[in-house]
């Protein structure tokens, strides 16, 4: 954080969030300080973006598409399957801390609906049997 | 001569299977000591036999696909590198109906050559358009994709020409391109395709923008949903620094142009431009009011001219053929090419590149072969989460921007999503207000109270179904506040595809088409 211009916030917090997880309280002031603004600037950003946490994730991230094109090839019944599943709804962590649940709103796999994205691997033509082995997979099962 | 053997890397591709297929192939050729080249290119497009693998026989490409990996040893037992019969072989891929059909400019390399490497770029016309440009005055430049009638493929449809000269013309100091590569709109993949494969053409894009108007830097905003999409554009902007295309001294020219890879933080909204601007300067994504327009006070309040992908993309090609050549195509006022993205509950998904004027019909039965579900396709949305629904009656219309807004539809940026007669469209309507609400910047009330009203409005409707709730009237309402008094697209057309569905399918919101009629 070598930066003074608030130009480099946004590379800055996607490098923290990479090496934490999320961004971590104790971080704010010295971002804010880092990029001459104030800290509840910082808080501002951080909270506009929704891939910004200010809370530890789980081991891994299960993004799960929610838009127009996976709507039309059954990615509802992905969704409640995997709400089942794991216990958690969208936007939790299950209690085992293995998984966070996301919504994304498309994941430029449209023409290989329904798509999920388990951390940075996507997947498409995903059915509740293939969402199941991803996660088996994702665990070391 | 070691036989070339194609398998995707795009994340699609990758998606389904591709990387185990690839490592299966290498596994398999080693065992049987074969040598084999294997050379990791774009997608063709063809997503519905992807993974698409391309075995080159005498300088020609055969495709086979679907291919899982389990079907590897049985591909080798049945001789496809001599092109032996097999169940999943289609020929050769250019021979392909949905490929040979298409007019393929701007995506004229895709799944053809290897992205990342520059002597294949170079071979299949890369660079043509900017070594030319190189020659040109700016002048020259902004007339020839004026001359082209190229307009913005992000959807708005707005003339590139017009962008690009008021920029020019935007007095002598700091100018930035700026690519906005956050493709949120579901439904559409083309940007994604075009950076993972074939990244140059995109640099070379912008390159060409920034010499007509005069800025020496330029930056690529791309979401954060597509981490391969990054990995391929981080080394194709090394690549093309090392080789002098990007930098202090473009092919020798003595023109400057730098590239900056940005990443977006998950904000549909940062998909608009002005909200795209503040984000790369460092804050919330609030939209901005205009004017100012950006490419006057843009990027730092410095002039900017703001592009899709795809826009910057087709500009080498029109340099490298002419404005004339690229007007040729195309109806009415909507010149050129499209790339469109054909997706949701079909056949045949993909991608196709087609002049302007083609009809929805063509490309969802021809091209996309009629539902995946077998069932009657009921609604199709063109142009994303801010388009309309089409019913059946509206399937002649022909693509092309004036026609789609004559009925109060939009082209936008090409994407096509179909849903079989089993979609509820109070609740697709219900949707797009949910996600205008999820997504809003918040910075106007129309946009920010008015999605949230609205899901309420059609919570209500829903629950009273099937009897009608009386709340049509005030959702129409609404609607029309959100049109008129938003700040940008988000707000302005969330309401395409909610009006559609109850103009289209009152049944499902509980209304008897007559009843609607007598409201309307």
């Amino acid at each position: 954080m070598s930066s003074t211009n608030q130009a480099d916030l946004l590379p800055a917090l996607h490098r923290l969030q990479e090496k934490f997880g999320y961004i971590p309280d104790h971080a704010i002031a010295d971002l804010a300080k880092a990029h001459n603004m104030a800290q509840a600037e910082v808080v501002g950003v951080i909270g506009f973006y929704h891939d910004f946490r200010r809370t530890p994730p789980g081991r891994q991230r299960l993004r799960i598409c929610r838009a127009e094109s996976c709507q039309a090839m059954g990615a509802d019944a992905l969704a409640m399957h995997a709400c089942t599943q794991l216990g958690v709804e969208f936007g939790a962590t299950t209690a085992d801390g293995e998984v966070t649940l996301e919504a994304a709103y498309c994941l430029g796999n449209c023409a290989c609906s329904p798509a999920v994205m388990l951390d940075d691997d996507l997947h498409g033509r995903v059915s509740v049997e293939r969402l199941d082995a991803i996660l088996a997979e994702g665990r070391g099962v | 001569m070691t036989q070339r053997i194609f398998v995707p890397r795009d994340a699609s591709a990758v998606s389904v299977g591709a990387e185990r297929v690839c490592r299966t192939i290498e596994n398999e050729a080693r065992n049987r000591g074969l040598e084999v080249e294997i050379v990791r290119n774009g997608s063709r497009g063809l997503y519905w036999l992807e993974p698409l693998i391309e075995v080159e026989i005498d300088g020609q490409r055969i495709a086979y696909g679907p291919v899982a990996p389990e079907d590897v040893p049985g591909l080798f037992e049945a001789g496809w590198l001599q092109g032996g019969a097999h169940a999943l072989c289609h020929g050769p891929s250019e021979e392909i109906p949905y490929l040979k059909r298409q007019t393929r400019l701007t995506f004229a390399r895709m799944g053809v050559t290897d992205p990342l490497s520059l002597e294949d770029y170079r071979a299949h016309g890369g660079l043509k358009g900017l070594e030319r440009a190189l020659d040109m005055k700016a002048e020259d430049i902004v007339d020839a994709v004026d001359t082209g009638g190229l307009r913005g493929r992000g959807g708005a449809g707005f003339p590139t020409g017009i962008k690009w000269r008021t920029v020019m013309n935007a007095g002598g100091g700091q100018k930035y391109i700026v690519c906005n590569a956050d493709e949120g709109d579901s439904g559409t993949f083309s940007d994604r395709m075009l950076m993972e494969g074939d990244p140059f053409c995109l640099i070379e894009g912008m390159i060409i923008a920034g010499l007509a108007v005069g800025a020496d830097t330029g930056y690529i905003y791309l979401r954060s949903e597509y981490p391969d999409a990054w990995d391929v554009l981080e080394d194709a902007i090394v690549t093309a620094t090392r080789e002098g295309i990007l930098g202090a001294n473009v092919l020798g020219s003595g023109r400057r142009f730098e590239l900056n890879l940005f990443k977006g933080a998950g904000a549909y909204v940062c998909g608009e431009e002005t909200s795209l601007l503040e984000s790369i300067e460092g804050k919330r994504g609030l939209v901005r009011a205009k004017p100012p327009l950006p490419a006057l006070q843009g990027l730092f309040g410095q002039p900017t001219v703001v592009n899709n992908v795809i826009t910057l993309a087709s500009v080498p090609w029109i340099l490298a053929h002419g404005g004339e050549a690229y007007k040729a195509h195309g109806s009415g006022r909507s010149r050129g090419t499209l790339p469109f993205q054909l997706a949701g509950n079909l056949k045949r998904p993909g991608l196709v590149e087609v002049a302007f004027g083609m009809t929805l019909r063509e490309l969802l039965y021809d091209f996309g072969g009629g539902s995946a579900s077998g069932r009657p396709i009921r609604a199709v949305q063109v142009g994303g989460p801010l388009g309309a629904y089409l019913p059946e009656s509206r399937f002649d219309l022909p693509l092309d921007y004036e026609a789609f807004a004559a009925v109060g539809a939009t082209v936008g940026h090409g994407g096509i999503v179909a849903f079989d007669d089993s979609v509820d469209m109070a609740k697709m309507a219900r949707y797009a207000m949910e996600f205008c609400a999820i997504e809003s910047c918040g910075k106007c009330t129309p946009c920010r109270i008015g999605s949230v009203r609205g899901v309420e409005l059609l919570d209500s409707m829903l629950a009273a179904r099937p009897q009608r709730s009386n709340d049509d009237t005030l959702l129409r309402d609404l609607c029309q506040t959100m049109l008129e008094g938003s700040l940008c697209a988000m707000g302005g057309m969330t309401p395409y595809p909610v009006l559609s569905a109850l103009d289209h399918y009152p049944e499902d919101f509980g209304l008897s088409p007559k009843q609607e009629e007598a409201s309307a």
